[in-house]
């Protein structure tokens, strides 16, 4: 077991070795050159080139590579070009509301698709079911910046129940906090429910279709007990697995509805920083999320232990 | 010609036909299909839907609702009336003459993402899956690469190359090429142990041949169906990218850039935002229905699993 998961982690080291190089590479092998951007139109082709060696622009690329894989290693991302600050200083300005918003969405996800889940395999061809793959294939196809709009309409503009944009930090209140975040929330997890639904209703599906069930019912169990604690239980380990692999999906979510939704967090910084061709921070903050998929599925791995007994590593 | 040989090619005969006709019969074919039919048909002939062109403004008739008339100026000066059917947007352009204009940006550049990434795909995931020594390494770069969340990795492309439609489709197709990659190399660790393919090798045929005349016909069916729905994603993310102002320059008329330019104005004038958005849903999902009509019809062990 512990020899196991000392091999899975550092199975993870080349994965992230080569997001950082491929990371580093995109960036540098690109036309756009961040010090004329920074000098600003007026500058002359001396100020360029006094900003680029300051920036350490003017070495060669292995160099680049070496100097910055150092710093990693030691924990600074280095300085921002353009909002003049540590790296690391503004992803932690920045990570609250990201991570609040993330964590809202995926509990929600889970609370509402698992029983979604759940029933359209127990009234498998019914019209719940039917109702929920239909939805499904929608919350695929309904892009989520089209959502939010729809929401912020009807939720927060005819309504009146939430704030149209912003963020409240939750240090401002808890409930403030909370009144900002739902709508956001709501939007994001609609896509995450459409997967985990889907997948919760395949793998309980199969689950019912086994021998133990039907021995289950015979035995007299309520209908209730069976669907949780024989069926459900029994498809665990794929739906686990599809909450770590929508990681991505969230990931790429956040960006979109920080935007829309005004929320200062890592997605926005993230297209301010590509606009401003930004390389410390872009590079940050792409590892940074690209680091925390990789986690987070290594935790998922590591949970099949406790959602299956019989999977021993 | 050999009885055999007649008996073979009928018997072949009788089964495309017969999977061409389960594809007729499948619901979710025909209303994608159909969908997209009529999309592809309005993109071809947008300049006889009464659209004018696109780029098209003129100052007075700003913001317009849905359905008021205006005057609009012709690139040759001259004025002429025009009903605004989706209204107009704060440089006093038409937006329906911009959102079917759209249709041919959005479906350009979802099936030329998707032939692009199938065919990095398929090379990749072929030499993993069938060259031993090429595996892990080409692998291993796969797994990073599908470790970057693909809307930070297309966004961060699109951004540093100057945004075109080459660079668009090239930025998507990249994030979506591990996937394929890994779909068919998982296909070939299976066809290489086919007895044909062991035929096929004591008969000295070149490994090339091999690769893409034996192994990869027979894995055809989960490759158009993986295709849709990359078609599906692309459109998508094109609109994304777009909207956050990273896409395709705002003079090209695309469905995301229509709505990006609009949601300043979004209180007050929200047909800006809905009628591409509508268009937008409506084509992902055609394209989305067809790829799970598709994947029942061609691929049903797929269609089991999920």
């Amino acid at each position: 077991m512990y020899r196991f998961i000392l091999r899975r982690l550092l199975s993870t080291i080349p994965v992230l070795l080569i997001v950082a190089v491929l990371v580093f590479l995109v960036l540098r092998l690109t036309p756009g050159d961040p010090a004329a951007i920074l000098a600003g139109d007026a500058a002359s082709s001396e100020q360029i080139a006094e900003i680029r060696k300051d920036l350490g622009l003017d070495r060669s690329i292995a160099v680049q590579f070496g100097i910055w894989a150092q710093n990693l290693l030691r924990g600074e991302f280095g300085h921002s070009y353009f909002y003049k600050m540590e790296v690391t200083q503004l992803i932690g300005q920045r990570i609250e509301p990201t991570l609040a918003l993330a964590t809202l969405t995926i509990l929600i996800a889970v609370a509402v698709s698992i029983p979604l889940g759940v029933i359209a395999a127990w009234r498998f061809g019914g019209w719940f079911d039917r109702a929920l793959m239909g939805f499904s294939v929608l919350g695929f196809s309904v892009p989520v910046f089209v959502l939010a709009y729809i929401l912020i309409w009807i939720v927060s503009l005819k309504l009146g129940w939430f704030p149209v944009q912003g963020y409240k930090r939750i240090a401002d209140g808890f409930w403030p906090f909370l009144h900002h975040l739902v709508l956001p929330a709501i939007t994001l997890s609609v896509i995450y429910i459409a997967l985990i639904a889907r997948v919760t209703r395949a793998s309980v599906l199969e689950a019912l279709g086994e021998d133990y069930i039907r021995t289950a019912r015979a035995k007299g169990l309520p209908e209730a007990r069976v669907l949780m604690r024989h069926a459900l239980a029994n498809a665990a380990v794929p739906i686990a697995t599809v909450i770590g692999i929508g990681i991505a999906l969230l990931i790429g979510g956040v960006v979109v509805t920080e935007s829309v939704y005004a929320i200062p967090g890592l997605g926005r910084l993230t297209v301010d920083a590509v606009l401003a061709r930004d390389f410390p921070t872009v590079q940050a903050v792409i590892l940074l999320f690209s680091f925390a998929y990789v986690v987070i599925n290594l935790l998922v791995d590591l949970s099949y232990v406790v959602f299956d007994p019989r999977i021993r590593y | 010609m050999d009885p055999q040989a007649l008996s073979v090619e009928s018997a072949n005969i009788a089964r495309r036909e017969s999977t061409w006709q389960r594809l007729q019969r499948h619901w979710s074919v025909r209303i994608g299909g159909a969908v997209l039919l009529l999309l592809v048909l309005m993109a071809l002939v947008a300049p006889w839907l009464g659209t004018v062109d696109p780029a098209l403004f003129d100052a007075a008739s700003r913001d317009l609702r849905p359905g008021q008339s205006g005057e609009i100026t012709t690139l040759e000066g001259e004025m002429i009336k025009h009903r605004f059917l989706m209204g107009s947007d704060s440089f006093g352009r038409d937006i329906y003459s911009r959102v079917v204009y759209g249709t041919r940006v959005s479906l350009l550049v979802g099936v030329a993402t998707a032939l692009l990434a199938l065919a990095f795909g398929i090379v990749f995931g072929l030499s993993a899956g069938y060259l031993r020594w090429l595996d892990g390494p080409l692998m291993r770069v796969m797994d990073g690469l599908m470790a970057i969340p693909a809307i930070l990795l297309a966004i961060t492309l699109v951004a540093m190359w100057r945004a075109s439609l080459v660079t668009v489709v090239l930025a998507i197709a990249i994030t979506e090429v591990p996937r394929v990659s890994r779909l068919v190399r998982s296909l070939v660790l299976s066809i290489r142990e086919e007895p044909y393919v062991e035929a096929a090798v004591s008969l000295g045929t070149p490994t090339l041949k091999i690769m893409f005349g034996h192994i990869l016909p027979n894995c055809i069916a989960p490759i158009i169906v993986q295709g849709t729905y990359i078609c599906a994603s692309a459109i998508l993310v094109e609109a994304i990218l777009s909207f956050l102002g990273v896409g395709l320059p705002p003079d090209i008329p695309t469905w995301g850039n229509i709505m990006a330019e609009g949601r300043v104005q979004f209180m007050a004038y929200p047909h800006n935002l809905f009628f591409p958005g509508v268009f937008l849903a409506v084509t992902v999902l055609a394209v989305n229905i067809l790829g799970d009509g598709l994947r029942d019809t061609l691929d049903p062990k797929m269609a089991k699993r999920l």
